[in-house]
């Protein structure tokens, strides 16, 4: 789960570690507000919305004046932000992060990540602020100094202190980094992480330590023990029908094709669409509705995938293993006629049974093709799609 | 001979008066695994599918020399069971449960280093020595005995796979679902290791996913070590950026895990990978003759 940097700035403040002053605005008003509390500029006004590179695509502004900031708000809020990572029809901009603008004297980058070889939490930091860990890692890994947590989320001192001196810091710097590091291992523990970056964690020309862009991903299996993040989530940055896919309990995401995919097992999902890929289509989700795959899951997922306005082919593929082909079948047989599909239905059905879930399909009377293949599946269903 | 599970095993099943527990503990006797125990708190003294129940593990290891653990404990309380657990010795412990924190994962690892407990799992359908033992939720029927050694990151993938093998009467030695985690208790390399070893798997079937770099380090240490033929199949190619693909650890973030990437890697290392599931079983008759 993705949050916004005003929120990722609140946790970290909440972790003793310093951010520049601000905070968030809905209106130009509000943001004339916030920065009249905040100092006598000039300030930053940043959108907030859940991809990066907000720099570059104009989402990141100066104003040094009240009118000036009040200005550049109104223009970005209610505005579309395309940046490279979020695709050309871009975020609504709904909210704006206005903050005391800082004079930077080195910027260095922070981030905690998993370490899923070592099973463990390792923090990284590099002397390169501003530049994307992943562009370091490629290119100048023996950049990055690694040091890992404890299980319990600590970052012992002795460990913070060689990754300071690494980096060639010291004095009352290296003592606020410090802290800095610690309380972003703290954070990324307590707060059930699965990244948590500070980048660029700036030194001022004052020597104090900020951090000036935060970006943290909250472990979704992590919910059931903080309720408080109900009010952190933004179901406006996510696809609506992602958000109704996950409101029924189904692993959903939206893609650009035309192939609606409905599958059982993430695994074979992700096969699946790898398949519709190769014969030449464009899948336009990934779809498991687990396992089992029930009659009334089953329902939902067609549901789902006939609110895409672009698919014009549904694909099926489900393994009988314990439910067995045939109940399978009229699972699929039964949603399919209660909802009145309109588009063409493709059903490669294999496993248990399967034979007598073939005879079920072809006997149903709806718009059922029945592939024995993978491949003949995919096959039909971009030869149909294309019609 | 086979891998983790034969004719000896003798599993207790913790959570298993819960629906999937009860469900799945039956599912395994009759496939004729020694299913002896239960475990749920405060359920001690009753019994499910005519296996006895026990308060703790450590009451059901003493009382029916369980020396392995199939666990559908709920989430929260998951990491929880799989300590409990390998603090009784329990030799293999198979979790099951999806959606456990990464962080007590985390914990679960720290916890586990250095005690003589193997972890299969979480988030996994488990592991099966067809015709001796099954301890999971995979259905049994599509197994056949043979010579080939599975060891996968999915679930129902893997039911593909093994039907097509059974199907051209490729048998398997030992399928293990090592889980879709972003941490697991084993990872591909942990069970090569295994199959290695063993004398009646003659090559190995290794089926991965986008997210991590568990399949480019099997690469490497099967170029290096590994002497049976292996045939790969990754699932993902056709993944986004940043979002993840239904499994917790099957995730692309910042270009890094990508399906592209594994099977470059996976061919450098001279491993034939499949173009689709169902072109697994050819794949491994081609390299078995």
């Amino acid at each position: 789960m993705k949050i916004h940097e005003f929120q990722a700035k609140e946790m970290l403040r909440s972790h003793g570690i310093q951010v520049p002053k601000g905070g968030p605005a809905t209106s130009g008003e509000e943001a004339v507000e916030v920065a009249r509390r905040v100092g006598n500029g000039p300030w930053v006004i940043k959108a907030q919305v859940h991809a990066g590179g907000r720099g570059k695509a104009g989402g990141i502004l100066m104003a040094s004046s009240l009118h000036e900031v009040g200005e550049v708000s109104s223009r970005l809020l209610g505005a579309r932000l395309a940046t490279v990572q979020s695709g050309p029809q871009g975020h609504l901009v709904k909210k704006v992060l206005v903050e005391e603008a800082v004079q930077v004297e080195r910027e260095l980058y922070a981030g905690v990540v998993v370490d899923r070889s070592e099973g463990r939490a390792v923090l990284l930091l590099s002397a390169s602020g501003g530049v994307e860990i992943e562009t370091l890692a490629k290119e100048r890994p023996h950049e990055i100094v690694r040091e890992f947590l404890e299980p319990w989320g600590e970052l012992p001192s002795f460990r913070a202190r060689r990754a300071c001196f690494a980096l060639g810091l010291d004095g009352e710097v290296r003592s606020q980094v410090e802290k800095a590091l610690r309380g972003l291992c703290s954070l990324f523990h307590e707060e059930d992480c699965t990244l948590a970056e500070i980048n660029p964690l700036a030194i001022t020309k004052e020597g104090v330590v900020l951090a000036l862009d935060a970006k943290i991903n909250l472990d979704d299996n992590a919910l059931f023990r903080h309720p408080s993040w109900f009010q952190l989530r933004d179901p406006e940055e996510e696809d609506p029908l992602e958000v109704e896919a996950r409101d029924y309990g189904l692993s959903y995401v939206k893609m650009d094709g035309t192939i609606g995919c409905m599958v059982n097992g993430a695994g074979l999902a992700m096969a699946t669409m790898d398949v519709v890929l190769q014969v030449g289509a464009r899948p336009a989700n990934f779809l498991d509705v687990g396992g089992g795959a029930r009659e009334e899951v089953v329902s939902r997922a067609f549901e789902i995938l006939l609110k895409d306005p672009k698919v014009k082919v549904i694909l099926v593929n489900i393994f009988g293993g314990i439910t067995r082909g045939d109940v399978l079948a009229r699972g699929i047989v039964d949603a399919a006629s209660k909802l009145q599909v309109h588009v063409p239905i493709v059903v490669r059905l294999e496993g248990t049974n399967a034979q007598e879930g073939h005879r079920i399909l072809e006997e149903s009377g709806l718009r059922i093709h029945v592939a024995k293949s993978m491949v003949e599946a995919a096959k039909l269903a971009s030869t149909l799609g294309r019609n | 001979m086979a891998i983790l599970v034969d004719e000896e095993t003798r599993v207790l099943v913790q959570g298993v008066t819960g629906r999937e527990g009860s469900f799945h503990a039956k599912q395994c006797l009759d496939y004729g695994t020694k299913v002896v125990a239960g475990v749920t708190p405060g359920r001690g003294g009753r019994t499910v599918e005519g296996i006895p129940v026990f308060n703790t593990v450590r009451e059901a290891v003493r009382e029916t020399g369980a020396n392995a653990s199939l666990i559908f404990v709920p989430a929260p309380s998951a990491a929880d069971a799989i300590m409990e657990a390998a603090e009784e010795g329990v030799g293999l412990i198979v979790c099951i449960t999806e959606g456990i924190p990464v962080r007590d994962m985390i914990q679960v690892k720290a916890y586990l280093r250095g005690k003589g407990t193997r972890l299969i799992g979480p988030n996994c359908p488990g592991v099966i020595s067809p015709d001796r033992a099954k301890v999971g939720i995979m259905p049994g029927y599509i197994h056949r005995r043979g010579s080939v050694g599975v060891v996968s990151r999915s679930g129902t993938l893997t039911y593909e796979v093994v039907h097509g093998l059974s199907q051209r009467g490729l048998g398997q030695s030992t399928c293990v679902g090592i889980g879709g985690d972003p941490i697991v208790g084993s990872s591909f390399v942990d069970i090569l290791e295994l199959f290695a070893k063993d004398p009646e798997t003659e090559a190995v079937v290794m089926i991965g996913e986008i997210g991590g770099t568990a399949e480019e380090e099997a690469a490497a240490f099967i170029q290096e070590n590994f002497r049976k033929p292996v045939v790969a199949l990754i699932a993902g190619l056709s993944a986004p950026e940043g979002k993840r693909m239904g499994h917790a650890g099957a995730i692309i973030s910042g270009g890094r895990g990508t399906a592209q990437d594994k099977i470059a890697a996976l061919k450098a290392a001279g491993i034939p990978v499949a173009s689709t599931p169902e072109a697994v079983a050819e794949l491994v008759a081609s390299v078995l003759s």
